[in-house]
């Protein structure tokens, strides 16, 4: 299965994206071995080379960690993730103000149909 | 690294290559781009040695490109009709006795991954099979260079698919480089690390393809229509 990638993104940064995203809905979990970088790079159907920097960038964001001769592993520190989960939630939310906001909607507005939601309506 | 200096290629007063110039360093998967006629063969030709150019030279890791150099470089030519007498079998025999660099069992493997007979003659199989054997005899040399003209074209997009798949999977980001032509930009794209666009026989564009997407907020095939389009103006 090879992976369709959005238009105006740079691919590393979607697969950091969907490996993160793995993370925060739980098939990924804390301690879980990462395919090697090879491994990923055929599966998504991206070079290696792309893949390679997927990798450098998840361990600088200090969402995964490599040990020597085992692989690249989720990290085992359960704070960092419960802070990926929150810099996920509140840049999705940004960005969905942000379209709203494009359009002309208030604040209000999105607040009201939310909290419709919430009701059931 | 190959290093393309100035070349230039003339058949009688046609001019197919002008002032061609770029490097492609080692470790790197090039994606070659233009449209039909652009020279993205010939230029392809004259990098693997199978050609001389009219003007200017190549050099691979500083050494002077000529038939030679067919030993460090698995060219893999846009020919449908390849050997078609053989079996996979017996065209990887016969690569073995070709290329010191050549690993039969290797070879194997690689067709083993993209699913193809090897006890069919070429000429009795579907034209992605035959694509599909190409590619196995080609990955099964274990070379510096891979220079591929078109090896993606005329394929379903599952056997492209699974071409993009194998070649990622047997070949090694960090010793070898890949430059191949393409017409199938938006397919092949995530397997590049940069592409050279061709126009007219001159090298209109350059660049790596993240840059591509965060510099100028676009996917490869956009830049590229846009970059045709602007080449088309100035031709004008």
């Amino acid at each position: 299965m090879s992976v369709d990638f959005l238009k105006d993104k740079p691919i590393y940064q979607q697969l950091v994206d969907r490996i993160c995203g793995d993370i925060i809905r739980g098939s990924l979990k804390s301690g879980d071995r990462l395919p090697s970088v090879r491994e990923y790079a055929v599966e998504a159907g991206v070079n290696a080379n792309t893949m390679q920097r997927v990798y450098k960038e998840l361990e600088q964001l200090d969402i995964t960690e490599t040990k020597r001769g085992q692989g690249t592993f989720v990290t085992e520190n359960r704070e960092r993730l419960a802070e990926l989960r929150e810099e996920m939630k509140l840049g999705l939310v940004e960005s969905f103000i942000h379209n709203m906001e494009s359009l002309g909607f208030t604040q209000r507005e999105m607040i009201e149909v939310l909290q419709a939601k919430e009701r059931g309506e | 690294m190959i290093t393309v200096d100035k070349i230039s290629k003339k058949y009688g007063k046609k001019t197919v290559l002008s002032d061609v110039s770029f490097t492609i360093p080692k470790g790197k998967i090039i994606g070659l781009a233009g449209e039909n006629g652009s020279g993205k063969s010939t230029l392809l030709k004259i990098i693997a040695g199978l050609l001389h150019p009219t003007g200017g030279r190549v050099q691979l890791d500083g050494r002077r490109a000529n038939r030679g150099s067919a030993e460090h470089i698995a060219y893999l030519p846009d020919l449908d009709l390849f050997y078609p007498y053989f079996t996979g079998e017996e065209l990887f025999r016969y690569y073995d006795t070709q290329f010191v660099d050549f690993h039969y069992d290797k070879a194997c493997i690689v067709a083993q991954f993209l699913n193809i007979p090897l006890d069919v003659k070429l000429k009795n199989m579907s034209k992605g099979s035959r694509g599909r054997v190409k590619m196995a005899a080609t990955l099964g040399r274990d070379a510096s260079y891979y220079l591929m003209d078109e090896p993606f074209s005329g394929f379903d997009p599952l056997v492209r698919e699974n071409l993009i798949k194998g070649l990622i999977q047997f070949t090694d980001s960090e010793t070898q480089t890949i430059f191949l032509s393409t017409h199938e930009i938006r397919e092949v794209e995530p397997l590049l690390d940069s592409i050279i666009v061709l126009q007219k026989g001159k090298i209109v564009g350059q660049e790596e393809i993240e840059n591509i997407r965060e510099i100028y907020n676009q996917d490869t095939i956009t830049w590229l229509k846009n970059l045709l389009k602007e080449g088309d103006k100035v031709g004008q």
